[in-house]
C-alpha cells in the first residue's frame, strides 16, 4: 500500500454561546450560558472520539480556529483546555495558527493575557464599527471605546497577529460615514481586516425588520460603491484584498485557516453546527446544543447530515470558492484534480467575461477583477 | 334490439357527469369494487385532475330491469367542453336518448342549454336528472322550475339523484329502460355505421368507436369509409365493458368498436360512415364535417436538443387526437418547433399539459392566434394564423377576422360587469332574455381573437364563477389588424409577436412588456423591453441591472448552501432561452399569454 504523504488540514471549534444574539447574525448560538460547562466536556469528548476514528497519518494540522458564537464567553482556562485536548488528539504543528474570535464586550486584559499564555497566536476582534449609532443598529453589546480598549489590551497581552471585523453597507451609510471607521481601523495597525457587506440573512431578526419596513436598506448601487471604496482605501493603506471580504498586510498575515475553505483543503469541525470537509465528503453537526450534548453523551457522533460530492459538485465548488479569492482558481491544480482542461471547459465563457472586464485569466490562474468581484454570483452561475 | 338502449349524459361542466357514470357502472357490476377507481371513464390524469372529460369513452352496461328482462345499456360518454362540440354532436347522433344532468344547486347553465339544443336536433328523448340533491345548497324546486321554463321539459319526469352518495341510481337505470326508445334499423340492409370516436392502442392500432344503424359487421368483413373510400379488413369487433370484449358480430342498434389495422386515429374521421366495400349503403349518415382548428400557436422545446423529443411526442399524441394538426415552424429566437392548430384554448392547454407531463418536455408556446383572411392589393386572398407570415402592411387591402356568437348565462346582477367585459372585447350585444326571473341569457357577437386570449378566465372572475358560456363561429368580418412586435435590447423576438386589433395594441404591448419585466431576471446589464408596431415603439419597460451580486461571507457552513443554490439556478437555466445575450425564462414567454389576476 502506498503510504500517504500527510496533507495539511484545519481544525475548527464552534462555541455556540453569546451574551446576546446580534440581529443580523445567522451563525448558530444560544444565550443560555448554563450549558457552558457541559458543552466544554462534550466538546473535548467529541475531539477524542474523532481522534480515535480518523487516520492520523493522513493529515497534519497547521491551524486551529475557535469561532462562534462568542468564544470569549469562556475564560482562559477553558480555552487552554480546548487547545490542549486538541493537541493531544491531533497532530498539530508547534507553530500552528491558533485563532480565537472575541467580542470586545467580553474581554479583560487578564482574559487576553490568559488566551496568549494558553497558546492562542492570533486574535480576531469583532469590532463591526467604531460608531455608537452603528453598533446600536447592529445590536452589539459593546461600545466603540470598548473596542479600542480590546485592541490595545490584545496588543499588550502579546498578540501581534490581530484581525478586526467590520460591517458596512448599513442603512443611510455613505462613503463619508464609512471611511472614518476604516481610518480608525488602520490606525490601530491590525495585521488583518475583514469587511463584510451587511447581508440580510433569511430568518434573522434584522431581516424580519427589513421586511416589515422598519428601515430602508442601503441601495445595491450604494453598497457596490462602498465595496470599491473599501478595496481602494485599504489597498492604499497597505492592506491587500485576498478574498471578497478579507484584507491582509502581507501574505503570511492572511488568515491561514480561512483560506482552507476556499482552497479545497480539508478541515474537521467540532461543536454544534460545525462543518467538516474531507474531499469528497462534507458533514455537519446538529444545530442544537441539546442534541449535540445528548449525542455525545450517548457516545454518538453528533452528525446531522453528510454529503458526498459528485465530481460535478466538486467542480462547482472549486469554481465558486476559487473565484472568491484574488489568487483565483489554480488552473494546474484544477486540471490535475478533475482530469480535464479548465480552459477547454470554460474558456468560451471566461473569454466573454474577460472582454467585459470581469475576469482575468492566464495560463496558471483565473480570477475575478475588482469589478468582477461584485458580480461573483452571476459570473459563477453563468459558468457552472 | 328491443333490449338495447343507447344514451348519453349531457351536462354543464362540473355538474357530476363523470360521477354519475361511475355509479351506473358500479351498479351494473361490470367492474369489481376492488378495481374501481373514481371517474373510471376519465382515464387521463388531466381529466381526473381537472374533472373534465376530454376523450370520451363508451361502456355497455348489462342491466336486469324490474320487468325481469336483461337490457344492454350503452352509455356513450361525451366530452364536456365547448371546444369539442362537434364530437359531442356525433356522440349524440349515436343515441336515442339522453340524460340531461342538472346540478341541484347551480341549476341550468349555458352548456346545459347548448347541449339540450344539440340533443333535440338529433330528436333524442330527454330525461332530466337533478344531481347533487345531497348538498345543503340544493334547491330542487327552483331547478324544477328552470327545467320547465328554460328547457321546456316536464319537471315531473325529473329523476332526483345524488351520484356521490349513490341515491337514485336504480331510478336512472329504470328510467333509461322505460322512457328511452330502443333503437330501430334493418339488420339485413347493407352496413351503415357512424364513427363517433376513435382511440389508439399501441398494440392494435386505431380502435374505432361506432354505432351500427343498419346491417351487420363482423371480423373478416372488408369495410369502407364513405368520406374517403379508404378500405380496411376488419380484424375484430366487440363491445366496451371498460375492457374490450370481442363479439362475433355487431348489428343494427348496437354500439361497439372495430379494429381493422388502421395505423393512426387521423385515418378515421369522427362523423364518417362505415359501410361494406362490396355492398355499400345508399347514403352516408348526415352531418359529417371535417373538424377545423380555430386556435393556432407555435410550440418550441426549451432545450435546443429537445426538438427530436417533441417530434416523437407530437407524433404519438396525434395517434390519439385527430383534431390536433401541426406543421414545422422555425423561429430565430427559439429554433425549430411546430405550428399547431387546436379546436380551442382548452384543447391547446390539454395538448400542452400532455406533452409536458406524459413526454416530460419543457415547452414554450407562442401567443394563440385565430385565422385571419387577408385580401392583398392584387386581390389575392391570404389565410394567416402565424404572425411570422404577416405580410407587409402596405400590401394589404383588407383584413377579416372570425366572429363568434356567444351565449352567456348569468344571474342578472352580473349583467353590467358582463356587458362591460364583452364591450371591452369589441363585442356587440345582440339580444338578452330572462330565462327565469333572475337568470339572464345574453347573446353577444365577439371576435374569436378576443375570446381565445383570456375571455373565459375573465368571465369567471367578473361573475364569481356563476357565468357560463358557449359559442359557435358565425362569420368573418372586416377588422383593423396590426402586428405587435416585442423587442428585447433592440432585438425583435419573433416568438413574442402577436396579431392584435389596433385599438387593443397599446394595452397588449404594455401588458406584454410589464409581464416580461417581471419574469426576466436581472442581469449584469440593463435590459430594455419594447413593444412596437412596425418601427413605432408603443410601450417600454426596463429591467435594471445588478449593481452587485455577490455573497459577502462564505466559510465552512455556507458552502453547501451556496452550492445548492447554484444547482437550483442551473436547473432553472434549463428552462431558459438565450435571446442575444439575454436569458429569457420559459415562464416569461408564458406570462405574456396570461392575464392579470385582478
Amino acid at each position: 500500500m502506498r503510504p500517504y504523504q500527510p496533507e495539511p488540514a484545519g481544525l475548527y471549534v464552534h462555541i455556540p454561546f453569546c451574551i446576546r444574539k446580534c440581529p443580523y447574525c445567522d451563525f448558530y448560538s444560544i444565550t443560555d450560558l448554563s450549558f457552558k460547562h457541559a458543552f466544554i466536556n462534550a466538546l473535548m469528548r467529541e475531539m477524542q472520539m474523532e481522534a480515535g476514528f480518523f487516520q492520523k497519518t493522513r493529515f497534519f494540522f497547521d491551524t486551529l480556529y475557535i469561532g462562534g458564537g462568542t468564544p470569549s464567553v469562556f475564560d482562559a482556562e477553558d480555552i487552554g483546555q480546548i487547545i490542549e485536548t486538541a493537541r493531544n488528539a491531533f497532530p498539530i504543528l508547534p507553530d500552528a495558527e491558533i485563532t480565537i474570535e472575541v467580542n470586545p464586550g467580553t474581554v479583560t486584559p487578564e482574559k487576553l493575557r490568559g488566551y496568549y499564555r494558553a497558546g492562542v497566536s492570533r486574535i480576531n476582534i469583532g469590532v463591526q464599527s467604531f460608531q455608537e449609532e452603528n453598533l446600536r443598529f447592529l445590536g452589539r453589546i459593546h461600545s466603540a471605546e470598548e473596542a479600542h480598549l480590546a485592541i490595545q489590551w490584545a496588543r499588550k497581552a502579546g498578540f501581534d497577529n490581530i484581525g478586526l471585523d467590520f460591517i458596512y453597507g448599513l442603512p443611510g451609510q455613505t462613503e463619508l460615514s464609512w471611511i472614518p471607521d476604516l481610518e480608525r481601523a488602520v490606525e490601530s495597525e491590525p495585521a488583518h481586516l475583514s469587511c463584510y457587506m451587511l447581508t440580510y440573512e433569511e430568518g434573522t431578526a434584522m431581516d424580519k425588520d427589513r421586511r416589515k419596513g422598519c428601515f430602508v436598506p442601503l441601495s445595491e448601487g450604494r453598497v457596490a460603491d462602498l465595496f470599491q471604496t473599501t478595496v481602494d482605501f485599504l489597498s492604499k493603506q497597505g492592506y491587500a484584498q485576498y478574498e471578497i471580504s478579507n484584507f491582509a498586510r502581507s501574505g503570511p498575515e492572511r488568515s491561514r485557516h480561512n483560506q482552507k475553505y476556499w482552497q479545497d483543503v480539508p478541515y474537521l469541525g467540532f461543536g454544534p453546527s460545525a462543518h467538516s470537509y474531507v474531499s469528497p465528503c462534507r458533514y455537519w453537526n446538529h444545530r442544537s446544543v441539546k442534541k449535540y450534548l445528548s449525542d455525545i453523551g450517548a457516545g454518538r457522533f453528533p452528525i446531522a447530515e453528510k454529503e458526498i460530492l459528485t465530481r460535478e459538485q466538486q467542480i462547482t465548488e472549486a469554481i465558486y470558492l476559487g473565484l472568491r479569492t484574488t489568487d483565483g482558481i489554480d488552473i494546474e491544480k484544477f486540471d490535475e484534480k478533475f482530469g480535464v482542461s479548465f480552459h477547454e471547459m470554460f474558456g468560451e465563457m471566461t473569454d466573454c467575461f474577460e472582454e467585459n472586464g470581469l475576469i482575468k485569466t492566464d495560463e496558471k490562474r483565473c480570477a475575478l477583477t475588482r469589478r468582477g468581484m461584485l458580480f461573483l454570483d452571476s459570473v459563477v452561475s453563468a459558468l457552472v | 334490439m328491443e333490449n338495447i338502449r343507447n344514451f348519453s349524459i349531457i351536462a354543464h361542466i362540473d355538474h357530476g357527469k363523470s360521477t354519475l357514470s361511475d355509479r351506473l357502472i358500479q351498479t351494473t357490476d361490470i367492474v369489481s369494487d376492488r378495481d374501481f377507481q373514481d371517474q373510471i371513464l376519465d382515464s387521463m390524469d388531466i381529466e381526473r385532475e381537472r374533472g373534465i372529460t376530454i376523450k370520451s369513452q363508451t361502456v355497455c352496461l348489462p342491466y336486469t330491469a324490474k320487468d325481469g328482462q336483461t337490457y344492454f345499456l350503452n352509455l356513450i360518454d361525451t366530452p364536456g367542453h365547448v371546444d369539442f362540440s362537434y364530437e359531442v354532436s356525433r356522440a349524440l347522433a349515436s343515441c336515442e336518448g339522453a340524460l340531461l344532468l342538472v346540478d341541484a344547486s347551480q341549476g341550468v347553465e349555458a352548456q346545459t342549454l347548448a347541449n339540450l339544443y344539440l340533443a333535440l336536433e338529433h330528436d333524442l328523448e330527454i330525461i332530466p336528472v337533478i344531481n347533487k340533491i345531497d348538498l345543503p345548497s340544493a334547491d330542487i324546486e327552483r331547478v324544477k322550475n328552470q327545467i320547465e321554463d328554460d328547457l321546456g321539459l316536464d319537471p315531473e319526469t325529473a329523476i332526483l339523484v345524488s351520484a356521490k352518495e349513490g341515491t337514485g341510481i336504480e331510478d336512472v337505470l329504470e328510467g333509461v329502460v322505460t322512457h328511452l326508445p330502443p333503437p330501430v334499423g334493418d339488420t339485413e340492409a347493407p352496413l351503415k355505421a357512424l364513427i363517433f370516436d376513435s382511440h389508439y392502442d399501441p398494440f392494435r392500432g386505431t380502435v374505432v368507436h361506432f354505432r351500427v344503424y343498419q346491417g351487420k359487421i363482423k371480423a373478416g368483413d372488408s369495410i369502407c369509409f364513405m368520406s374517403n373510400n379508404a378500405t380496411y379488413k376488419v380484424e375484430e369487433v366487440g363491445i366496451f365493458q371498460i375492457v374490450r370484449v370481442p363479439q362475433k358480430t355487431l348489428s343494427a342498434g348496437q354500439v361497439g368498436y372495430m379494429i381493422a389495422g388502421i395505423k393512426t386515429v387521423s385515418d378515421t374521421r369522427c362523423g364518417d360512415t362505415i359501410t361494406l366495400k362490396k355492398q355499400k349503403c345508399d347514403t352516408p349518415m348526415p352531418g359529417f364535417m371535417e373538424t377545423k382548428p380555430v386556435v393556432f400557436s407555435s410550440i418550441y422545446p426549451v432545450a435546443s436538443d429537445g426538438y427530436e423529443d417533441l417530434v416523437t411526442a407530437l407524433e404519438k399524441l396525434k395517434l390519439n387526437d385527430a383534431s390536433l394538426i401541426y406543421e414545422k415552424d422555425t423561429s430565430a429566437a427559439l429554433g425549430f418547433g411546430f405550428r399547431c392548430g387546436f379546436l380551442g384554448l382548452l384543447h391547446l392547454e390539454v395538448v400542452q399539459e400532455r406533452l409536458e407531463r406524459e413526454y416530460d418536455l419543457s415547452l414554450i408556446l407562442t401567443a394563440p392566434s385565430v385565422q385571419y383572411e387577408i385580401v392583398l392589393n392584387d386581390g389575392s386572398l391570404l389565410i394567416i394564423d402565424n404572425p411570422a407570415l404577416y405580410p407587409d402592411p402596405t400590401m394589404i387591402s383588407l383584413t377579416k377576422e372570425p366572429f363568434i356568437r356567444a351565449a352567456i348565462i348569468i344571474p342578472d346582477h352580473y349583467m353590467g360587469a358582463v356587458m362591460k367585459l364583452c364591450l371591452d372585447r369589441r363585442g356587440i350585444n345582440r339580444n338578452y332574455q330572462y330565462l327565469t326571473n333572475n337568470r339572464l341569457e345574453m347573446i353577444f357577437e365577439l371576435p374569436l381573437a378576443e375570446v381565445v386570449y383570456d375571455f373565459y378566465d375573465k368571465l369567471k372572475s367578473v361573475t364569481q364563477g356563476y357565468g357560463s358560456f358557449d359559442y359557435e363561429i358565425i362569420d368573418y368580418r372586416e377588422t383593423d389588424l396590426v402586428k405587435l412586435d416585442i423587442l428585447i435590447n433592440g432585438e425583435r423576438v419573433d416568438a413574442l409577436s402577436q396579431l392584435v386589433h389596433r385599438d387593443r395594441s397599446v394595452e397588449r404591448a404594455r401588458h406584454a412588456c410589464e409581464k416580461l419585466r417581471e419574469e426576466i431576471p436581472r442581469q449584469m446589464f440593463k435590459i430594455a423591453i419594447q413593444g412596437a408596431i412596425g418601427g413605432k415603439i408603443i410601450a417600454r419597460k426596463t429591467v435594471s441591472p445588478f449593481r452587485k451580486d455577490v455573497t459577502a461571507k462564505c466559510y465552512g457552513g455556507d458552502i453547501s448552501r451556496k452550492r445548492k443554490l447554484l444547482e437550483k439556478q442551473r436547473k432553472g437555466k434549463k428552462r431558459m432561452k438565450m435571446v442575444g445575450k439575454i436569458m429569457i425564462p420559459q415562464s416569461a414567454f408564458l406570462s405574456v399569454l396570461k392575464t392579470d389576476k385582478d
